[in-house]
């Protein structure tokens, strides 16, 4: 909605571009003429209600869902992803919610998982270099990449998942709710990694519900309600505003809230 | 401004201390075994926690066999072992199957009839029908596999659960053997054929069993060399050369007396060369290729498996396929060595005794853990119960209650493992 290109820094190029998608799962319209561009070395924070079809959203794009109507440009072609598989291969890479690590495979076979180096005898050397230098490049704290992901705390799983999706080299990694298990310390710890994955030059969709992190890290944020777009704004943009667009009223608790310490502040 | 003040000298004390230059090392939180004693250290810690491996089973194996031997001496002599690794072997390959399915997580329940119907159908195509010996047994393969591949095809396509349908197939599968065996209910196979040979007579020449035995040792501390060279040109932590050989010693210098006590009898069977021969390749397969990490990671969690990229269902395939191909080949080697096919193959205890060897030997029940040397091991636990009672005239309802009894502690086991390494954070 504000869009006022003076305070932003240069973009890179467009690695995403959305046209008119929409998604219907039979009668429900889960999303409706979404509008959606990402660049290269921008965080995107796509926030909305429960139901405002983020999710679905983001697996349409990660080649679960297939959207009904809409295009989708992918570094300058239209794309079809019709498989995760295919959006893997084109270089979107998802962090999903629950993770899906397998807890009984250590770091690097997870790391690696469906993607290992040299099938037939597999080259366990060359993979283990490569995750320490993927988990160092992030900052990482894993005290051993040997160690069963079972043994790893939250953040520390989270981080090797962030590893995971960098593997390939993807163009676009989409987070969803990165945050949303962990603590205080795990949280600016997984923030920095967005930073610093997308000073690497990849572009980042967010989704998380906690405004504070998505002001922390975003720098475009993208707000979808009942399945379309209902504005973009950007990090200093204030809590009234987003909340407004979010929940579609300007009068609701957190706007008169606001209301009040403004006044009280004035006087 | 304060905020500054503060910090920065943080930052530099974060940044100062990096004296660890391997790229496994850095992290200064964490120990790290140095040297042979401290391997061992890092061994007992890991017991401790309740990542057993193969130590249960091995100390099983030890109370079974001087419980048996202070009953009967005849127990440990050499040609009593001897025999008992010819009847592990049917058994075994069969197990190794298992070991597949419980990998992913599924279950085979119809391998005994699968055994049973594989060894009648080697003896209709080649007793009464006179095809080839080796075509006779490549059909029974392949049938054995066609029937994996159906199970397959139930869970993937129809999400019919592993466990009602290979209960299906074992009375299905029961059926076809019954009427393959036709009305006499049994088909001798030839004595003085190669593969009755195989099951009841070949030995390992002596000379050979001890070069074979060689083996392992070596290709051990070879690949531990190479391994070594590599992980030092990485610039990551490697064993040092003695804790190699030293391993590479321990197990050589075992499997030789092993060796060198069952040469006092008849020797090595061959039957058991090919049943670890089996054992070799699929350990290898498990452990080191893309398919046995696709395998691990199926069993561990499917659905993140999925998400990876991973085409489950070919996994799931596979081990169905696998599973049931092996019980296929383990039936052929029971008609060997009973030299005939009978209405018996494969009934009664050989479906839960493969089963159980493969959860004795430390291949857990929930997916995702386990090595094909669990069936090895977890073989030799209950031929050596059934050996050990059969040897003091005990009935076979005895043996029954007594391996129950045995498979039952090793679940408990593998339970209270899994718990106590879940509180370690080991799972």
């Amino acid at each position: 909605m504000t869009d006022n290109p003076t305070t932003r820094s240069e973009r890179g190029e467009l690695v995403l571009s959305l046209r008119g998608v929409s998604k219907h799962f039979g009668a429900v319209s889960a999303l409706t003429d979404i509008e959606l561009d990402v660049h290269a070395g921008e965080v995107v924070a796509l926030v909305g209600d429960n139901g405002a079809g983020k999710s679905t959203l983001v697996k349409v794009l990660a080649g679960v869902h297939q959207p009904s109507t809409g295009t989708i440009t992918f570094g300058g072609k239209e794309v079809t992803l019709s498989n995760p598989a295919a959006a893997l291969d084109l270089g979107i890479a998802t962090v999903f919610q629950d993770l899906a690590l397998c807890e009984n495979l250590d770091v690097v076979a997870n790391i690696y998982l469906g993607r290992e180096m040299n099938p037939l005898r597999l080259d366990e050397v060359a993979m283990e270099v490569k995750a320490w230098t993927l988990l160092n490049e992030l900052s990482a704290r894993i005290p051993s990449v040997r160690d069963v992901v079972a043994s790893l705390s939250g953040g520390q799983r989270q981080t090797v998942a962030i590893a995971r999706s960098l593997l390939l080299d993807p163009k676009l990694i989409m987070l969803d709710e990165p945050t949303a298990a962990l603590g205080v310390a795990q949280t600016a710890e997984v923030l920095n990694l967005i930073e610093r994955v997308r000073d690497r030059g990849h572009a980042v969709i967010m989704i998380s519900h906690n405004m504070e992190d998505v002001r922390a890290v975003a720098d475009r944020i993208v707000v979808l309600r009942l399945g379309r777009n209902n504005g973009i704004f950007y990090p200093d943009s204030s809590n009234q505003e987003l909340v407004a667009a979010i929940t579609g009223a300007t009068e609701n608790a957190v706007s008169r809230r606001a209301g009040r310490r403004q006044a009280e502040q004035s006087v | 401004m304060s905020n500054e003040m503060q910090g920065a000298p943080q930052r530099e004390t974060q940044d100062a201390p990096k004296p660890a230059t391997l790229l496994d090392r850095s992290d200064s939180r964490v120990k790290h075994a140095t040297g042979i004693s401290g391997a061992v250290g890092a061994f007992v810690e890991r017991v401790r926690s309740g990542d057993l491996g193969s130590l249960p089973v091995i100390a099983g194996l030890v109370i079974i066999w001087t419980v048996f031997t202070s009953l009967n001496p005849v127990f440990l002599s050499a040609n009593n072992l001897v025999n008992l690794l010819f009847d592990c072997s049917t058994v075994g390959v069969i197990s190794l199957g298992i070991v597949c399915v419980l990998m992913v997580g599924q279950i085979d329940l119809s391998v005994g009839s699968m055994s049973g119907f594989a060894s009648a159908m080697v003896g209709m195509l080649w007793v009464n029908h006179g095809w080839p010996v080796l075509l006779a047994i490549a059909a029974a393969i392949v049938v054995g596999a066609l029937v994996g591949a159906i199970y397959a095809l139930l869970l993937t396509r129809l999400g019919m659960p592993s466990f009602v349908a290979t209960l299906a197939g074992l009375l299905a599968i029961l059926g076809m053997q019954l009427y393959v065996l036709g009305a006499t209910g049994s088909i001798n196979l030839p004595y003085d054929s190669a593969l009755v040979n195989l099951g009841q007579l070949i030995i390992i020449p002596a000379a050979v069993s001890y070069l074979l035995a060689l083996a392992p040792g070596a290709v051990m501390m070879l690949l531990g060399m190479r391994t070594r060279e590599r992980r030092r040109a990485s610039n990551l932590s490697a064993p040092s050369v003695g804790s190699l050989l030293v391993r590479s010693l321990a197990i050589t210098v075992l499997l030789e007396i092993v060796v060198a006590y069952l040469n006092q009898g008849r020797g090595v069977p061959l039957m058991f060369g090919v049943f670890l021969g089996l054992a070799v390749a699929m350990d290898y397969a498990l452990k080191r290729t893309r398919w046995g990490r696709s395998m691990n990671a199926v069993g561990g969690n499917h659905e993140a498996a999925r998400r990876a990229g991973i085409n489950v269902s070919a996994i799931y395939t596979s081990a169905f396929v696998l599973c049931a191909s092996f019980a296929a080949l383990g039936g052929v080697l029971t008609a060997a060595r009973l030299a005939s096919a009978s209405q018996q193959a494969g009934s009664g205890d050989v479906n839960l005794n493969a089963i159980a060897a493969a959860v004795i030997g430390g291949t857990s029940l929930f997916g995702g853990r386990g090595s094909a040397y669990s069936a090895v091991l977890g073989i030799i636990v209950i031929q050596s119960i059934a050996s050990g009672l059969t040897l003091l005239n005990l009935s076979s309802s005895l043996r029954f209650m007594i391996t129950g009894a045995v498979l039952a502690i090793a679940v408990i086991v593998d339970s209270l493992a899994r718990q106590s390494r879940v509180s370690h954070g080991r799972a």
